[in-house]
């Protein structure tokens, strides 16, 4: 080969990833178009910071985010709540998006912000959990909160979740009003304890409304991939079910069943524009818990640790449609999980797909353990539920169809 | 199972096969010829992008498929530029191809995120045919492009086998040298022959993005165009077989989901990984084969021509 030949080479290399860099970091929210609830959304904002509103807050903070903010789903409500913490803080924010777990572009992203200023940093990728650690061990001056995991140190790492079973029981129990086949389709990414949770808390609300309904779950093992999660959702529709929920980022599911002439109910954000069969959702909003950390910073008595808000904290939240027959009983429901008077598995019986009674009235009747080290038990006989076995929660409820285990 | 839900998987496992085997089929152009081209996943990202982007514009899945098309085959000629008149090395080209072409997509299509579908493929007007009982939907009611894979499928088998021009092609892919001395120019056939088959990866992908995916997002093709390079493989270069093992590994695609309402209970992603499986078993197969008779592939594939190095 010649020299030319080589550098010809090199070039087109080189370009090649030129290319794929601008098209992982040419963010812009350019989302105004597609879903009319990002009324406040700043266009072009990109990685440039945007114009911090109140003068003399030498807080900054960053957001790393794993895939483009203009998906309509997970990131797109971390972008939001990245944009309503700036309008209640008045701090300036900045973000990168489509950013991998586990890769060099993680670890030069967050070094950028550090470089620039930026003195809190959300992390909002399970998979970004062991870098972050590492990062807020070097940087001890730097505030890191990492969205969805389980670490955390004393000092200057936390971590913050929010608890989506519980508009998920909600918004079951409108599944379950709205069925005419008595069978839902759930379409589920991986059988991980966070995604089997929700599928127990819905199937247990459809169970609220509607004993005889059966919720089906087909495992696409991908967050995002529209080509398969339509697919899964049509094997659901030809299985029989007219309302289809799902835990994945895109709004294939919906499409499908909008086109079969049924229900859907979403997940991450409100998809009514996009989705014409849509009747509710239960829905992520971040911005109170990002403003929580940040005011912390700026009062510097930021507390790291494990935050796992629900409906009562606005973390997560569900509209209520009023066209559903059972509105009424749902927003009770609402009501009563905001005051604290229910939760969804501490309340009569969570019996298992085999039969066997699990937690009874808050009281755990069998010894549970955690599916990653089966050798830790998260719960004994008789103990109080605790935040633990929902953590770790890895068998199905009885009006479930299809295997907890993938 | 019933028969909704097999009529249901035997719909999809035609429209999987139909978007593997597009992309198939022009690679398998382009490796006759004697050019490798790994960058089928980049040119089906480029083509769908172009399929949504006329969707918008012109809200014609025809036209869409023609801009589909020409935005891949003139990604295709990147490749067959550095790869073929330059020479360069055609892995590594074809890879950077891919890379480029997901980068650039993603780029280009950063405002089609999200938005609702576009106006899909239809059907062929066969009236009472579509009708029939089981039938009807697994084969006179799919999308027009479908018939259109088939055809091309026919075409490039007759092109190839019973033409002066596929005989040439044939014999550029097997001994350049050979065929420059007969008077057949090795880079003239071997840059069509590449961007042919972009422009059928670019069909591929506009299928992919109007009628599967019905929307666009950033890497929508995941990986399906790997599974088209090996197919290749997997139908020893020809368009038949070619066809049937589309089958087989869109019947793999369209069951992952569906194994599960049928209440089988094999692992998802087990079965997602069968169509890799399958192609180093293959493999294994034509290795052992060719100690005893000649590879199916093409003698000449990932060697650049040079008349002065003869």
């Amino acid at each position: 080969m010649t020299r030319t030949m080589k550098i010809l080479i090199a070039f087109l290399a080189a370009f090649g990833l030129i290319a794929a860099a601008c098209g992982s970091s040419t963010a812009g929210s350019d989302d105004e178009g597609t879903d009319g609830a990002v009324a406040s959304d700043d266009a072009g904002s990109e990685t440039e910071s945007d114009d911090a509103m109140e003068e003399g807050s030498d807080v900054k903070a960053a957001f790393v985010m794993v895939a483009p903010v203009g998906d309509a789903g997970w990131n797109f409500m971390h972008d939001k709540g990245r944009i309503g913490a700036e309008a209640a803080t008045g701090v300036e924010t900045a973000f990168v998006e489509a950013i991998p777990e586990g890769g060099a572009e993680f670890d030069n992203a967050v070094q950028q912000f550090i470089d620039d200023g930026f003195n809190v940093i959300f992390t909002t990728s399970f998979g970004y959990m062991d870098a972050t650690e590492r990062f807020a061990a070097e940087n001890p001056d730097v505030v890191f909160e990492h969205i969805s995991g389980f670490k955390q140190n004393d000092t200057n790492f936390g971590n913050t979740f929010g608890r989506m079973y519980q508009p998920r029981y909600i918004a079951g129990m409108a599944a379950g009003a709205a069925t005419e086949s008595n069978k839902i389709g759930y379409v589920g990414a991986f059988p991980i304890p966070e995604v089997i949770r929700g599928i127990n808390a819905f199937a247990l609300g459809v169970a609220a409304t509607n004993p005889d309904a059966t919720v089906e779950v087909v495992w696409t093992s991908t967050w995002f991939d529209p080509t398969v999660e339509g697919n899964s959702a049509q094997a659901l529709i030809d299985a029989g079910a007219d309302v289809l929920t799902m835990h994945q980022d895109s709004t294939a599911t919906g499409q499908a069943i909008t086109d079969a002439g049924g229900t859907f109910i979403g997940y991450h954000s409100d998809m009514s524009e996009q989705v014409g069969a849509y009747l509710t959702a239960p829905v992520w909003n971040w911005t109170p818990r990002y403003s929580e950390v940040i005011e912390s910073v700026k009062a510097g008595n930021y507390q790291p640790g494990s935050y796992w808000g629900g409906m009562a904290d606005g973390v997560v939240d569900i509209t209520i449609p009023d066209s559903s027959p059972v509105a009424a009983d749902m927003q009770k429901v609402k009501d009563d999980i905001i005051s604290g008077d229910f939760d969804v598995f501490d309340t009569g019986d969570v019996v298992d797909q085999d039969g066997n009674v699990i937690i009874s009235n808050g009281v755990v009747q069998t010894e549970l353990t955690d599916p990653f080290d089966p050798s830790r038990v998260v719960a004994a006989e008789g103990d109080a539920l605790n935040d633990g076995v929902l953590l770790t929660m890895s068998f199905f409820v009885e009006n479930v169809v299809g295997s907890p285990a993938g | 199972m019933n028969e909704v839900t097999i009529v249901g998987l035997l719909v999809d496992v035609i429209a999987f096969g139909v978007l593997l085997y597009l992309a198939a089929l022009g690679e398998l152009v382009a490796e006759k010829a004697g050019v490798l081209n790994l960058g089928v996943e980049g040119m089906m990202a480029i083509g769908g992008v172009a399929a949504f982007w006329s969707g918008v514009q012109f809200g014609s899945p025809l036209v869409g498929l023609i801009v589909a098309g020409i935005a891949a085959g003139l990604l295709a000629l990147v490749h067959a530029l550095v790869a073929v008149v330059l020479g360069a090395d055609q892995v590594v080209s074809g890879l950077a191809l891919t890379i480029f072409g997901l980068g650039l997509s993603a780029f280009l299509g950063k405002e089609y995120v999200s938005l609702p579908p576009v106006e899909q493929f239809g059907t062929l007007p066969l009236g009472s045919l579509r009708e029939l009982r089981i039938i009807g939907p697994i084969l006179f009611d799919q999308p027009w492009v479908a018939w259109l894979a088939a055809a091309l499928g026919f075409l490039t088998w007759f092109v190839l086998e019973r033409t002066r021009v596929g005989l040439g092609l044939r014999a550029v892919g097997e001994n350049a040298a050979t065929a420059d001395a007969a008077g057949q120019s090795v880079t003239v056939t071997r840059v069509a022959a590449v961007v042919v088959g972009g422009v059928l990866a670019g069909f591929s992908g506009a299928f992919l993005v109007l009628n599967l995916a019905k929307g666009w997002t950033e890497g929508v093709t995941a990986g399906r165009g790997w599974i088209a390079v090996a197919l290749v493989i997997f139908g020893a270069w020809r368009p038949g077989r070619t066809a049937i093992g589309a089958l087989l590994f869109g019947g793999l695609l369209a069951l992952e989901p569906r194994l599960q309402t049928f209440g089988v209970e094999v692992s998802p992603i087990l079965v997602s990984m069968l169509p890799y499986a399958i192609t180093i078993g293959v493999l294994v197969v034509f290795s052992i084969q060719s100690r005893h008779r000649p590879s199916a592939a093409p003698a000449a594939i990932g060697r650049a021509y040079r008349r002065e190095e003869r």
